[in-house]
């Protein structure tokens, strides 16, 4: 798995290219990326869907990941025909099925060694958003669900490495403005309370947090670009995701 | 690897958009509504606070900025004390649709109503919101989501009617059409209003706000929605501004007022008010100790009623008769 804040491989080649390319270095590289970016939306997805023990989730996630390597089953994604999103979300739930029908517990994942999953952290984030399994009874909430994940996967990274871009710019102020502002839960926390906290003047606090936010976006987009199959499909996934248009 | 809440996704979605070389700058964060977010933003070209609404909810058929360009347009048409004025529109070269308004200094309604302890200066207020809402019926709109959170009570004490995202258009020949967009970067969808009753209903979605939503757009009905369902919400906003805010007191409310609400919330719209004037001229009666239409009241209520309106003559002439009495006996003993 990309390690927080580690530089994020900018290639123009698709994710799903490089996730089939003959080139070991490569292919690794691209799973790397992909399992990164969807194990814990498929881990907590399995959690809830199947009201699966925490072990025996980890077991279904592991295995569906050793799955799609062994069976190749990214080769067969057709990307005119849905998102990879909601391809993998497909392939997750048929393979959890099959595997709970069968009852069969087996370990897995003894040839799975490109991504470290640190299920104990996906097992307290879902202990902090307290959900109620019987809170989301119908498959649209579970797909929105699903979706949500996705994103918060995709913006956790996203902040890591913006927190690493700020230490290595020392632009720390930056960083700590913009996780008080953006990434608290507080409500009514105005620029001038900023201000008053980190003893700066009203317009450093305008200007490091539109910076902070600009560079959020932009590691974002490129995140998302990544997991893209083509332009459009990212310049849809943008859209969907920001509301903006890449083209 | 830092775990983020829902409410930091939100935000993390929306983080607030850039105007490169345009002429806003953001402040602050000020609100969330149903698709769009408010900034206070400052306008540099006319240096000003005012406040920007803009698009950050995932919208990819284009529904979404329809609606919040409409909101805009029907905005720029009623121009009134009480209906915040919007000052520009336009689109951001990313594609969201923005538009500012008049930044308002003050309290959301459902927070000021708290500081008003006498009741009859409560009632005022309302009448205030029944004017605008009038205005706007009388320009052919329906506002379809008045509730406190969307009124907002100014520094000066002016009363502004907020959020036509909701807005019905009843009269299409009301509002002008031809409207010149300001656009950053490039031109916008605009919604015509080539028919009655436009609305766009988000795939027939019910919208509204539970508790202030008229039964019949609670059901979806959005042909049966006219006036009378903005009178059901503001029957559902009297009851609330008469208790202060208080939920659970409208017991305690003097009938005639009670029966105010109750002809404004009742179920069939034919049973309501049919126009926000009649209301408002009821609440005013009420205000003055006259009899309301919508309660028939018996006897000692009218007695009391009369008693109220006329304690100190009323007083006076007791006082004159049983002197006049007593003067009487001393000088017949």
């Amino acid at each position: 798995m990309t390690a927080a804040g580690e530089s994020f491989p900018l290639t123009r080649i698709s994710i799903l290219a490089a996730a089939r390319s003959q080139d070991g270095a490569e292919r690794a590289r691209a799973l790397d990326i992909l399992f990164g970016a969807y194990w814990k939306p498929v881990y907590k997805y399995i959690r809830l869907k199947f009201s699966q023990s925490p072990q025996d989730a980890q077991d279904l996630t592991q295995g569906f990941f050793a799955e799609l390597l062994e069976r190749e089953l990214l080769s067969r994604f057709d990307p005119s025909k849905s998102r990879l999103r909601t391809y993998l979300r497909l392939c997750a739930d048929s393979f959890a099925l099959n595997e709970i029908k069968a009852a069969s517990r087996r370990k897995r994942g003894g040839d799975f060694a490109h991504v470290a999953l640190d299920f104990s952290a996906a097992e307290e984030e879902l202990r902090t958003q307290a959900i109620d399994p019987a809170s989301i009874p119908s498959p649209q909430s579970l797909e929105d669900f699903f979706e949500k994940e996705w994103i918060r996967s995709l913006f956790s990274a996203a902040v890591e490495e913006l927190r690493a871009v700020c230490e290595a710019r020392e632009k720390q102020k930056a960083f700590k403005l913009f996780e008080a502002y953006d990434l608290t839960d507080e409500e009514d926390i105005s620029y001038a309370d900023l201000a008053a906290r980190f003893s700066l003047p009203l317009t450093e606090v305008n200007n490091q947090l539109a910076w902070a936010r600009r560079e959020f976006r932009r590691i974002a987009l490129e995140r998302l670009r990544s997991l893209c199959d083509s332009e459009e499909e990212f310049a849809r996934e943008a859209k969907a995701l920001f509301g903006v248009s890449t083209q | 690897m830092t775990f983020l809440s829902d409410k930091a996704l939100e935000r993390l979605r929306s983080s607030e958009a850039d105007f490169p070389g345009a002429r806003y700058k953001l402040c602050e964060f000020i609100a969330r509504g149903g698709m769009g977010v408010v900034y206070a933003a400052e306008d540099v070209k006319l240096p000003r606070r005012v406040a920007l609404k803009i698009l950050d909810t995932p919208d990819a058929n284009g529904e979404l900025a329809s609606r919040l360009m409409r909101e805009a347009r029907i905005l720029a048409q009623l121009e009134h004390p009480g209906i915040v004025p919007v000052h520009d529109v336009g689109v951001l070269p990313g594609g969201r649709v923005f538009y500012t308004m008049k930044f308002v200094e003050g309290l959301r309604l459902d927070r000021y109503i708290m500081q008003l302890d006498s009741l009859p200066q409560r009632l005022r207020l309302f009448l205030r919101v029944c004017d605008a809402v009038a205005f706007a019926h009388a320009r052919g709109v329906v506002h379809r989501d008045l509730k406190p959170a969307n009124i907002m009570v100014g520094s000066f004490g002016e009363v502004l009617v907020m959020d036509w995202g909701l807005a019905k258009i009843l009269r299409e020949h009301s509002l002008s059409r031809d409207e010149t967009l300001i656009t950053y970067g490039q031109k916008a969808d605009v919604e015509s209003d080539s028919t009655q009753s436009t609305v766009v209903t988000g795939h027939g979605t019910v919208m509204g706000t539970p508790g202030y939503m008229s039964p019949e757009q609670a059901r979806g009905e959005t042909e049966q929605i006219d006036v009378r369902s903005d009178i059901f919400s503001l029957g559902a906003l009297l009851k609330f501004i008469a208790v202060g805010g208080a939920q659970g007191k409208s017991a305690a409310l003097p009938r005639p007022l009670l029966a105010i609400c109750a002809k404004a919330t009742a179920e069939s719209p034919i049973a309501r008010y049919t126009r926000v004037p009649e209301l408002a001229a009821d609440l005013s009666l009420y205000l003055d100790g006259l009899p309301v239409s919508a309660y028939a009241e018996n006897f000692l209520e009218r007695f009391s009623r009369f008693y109220k309106r006329h304690e100190i003559a009323i007083l006076l002439i007791a006082a004159y008769l049983i002197m006049r009495a007593l003067v009487l006996l001393f000088f017949h003993r």
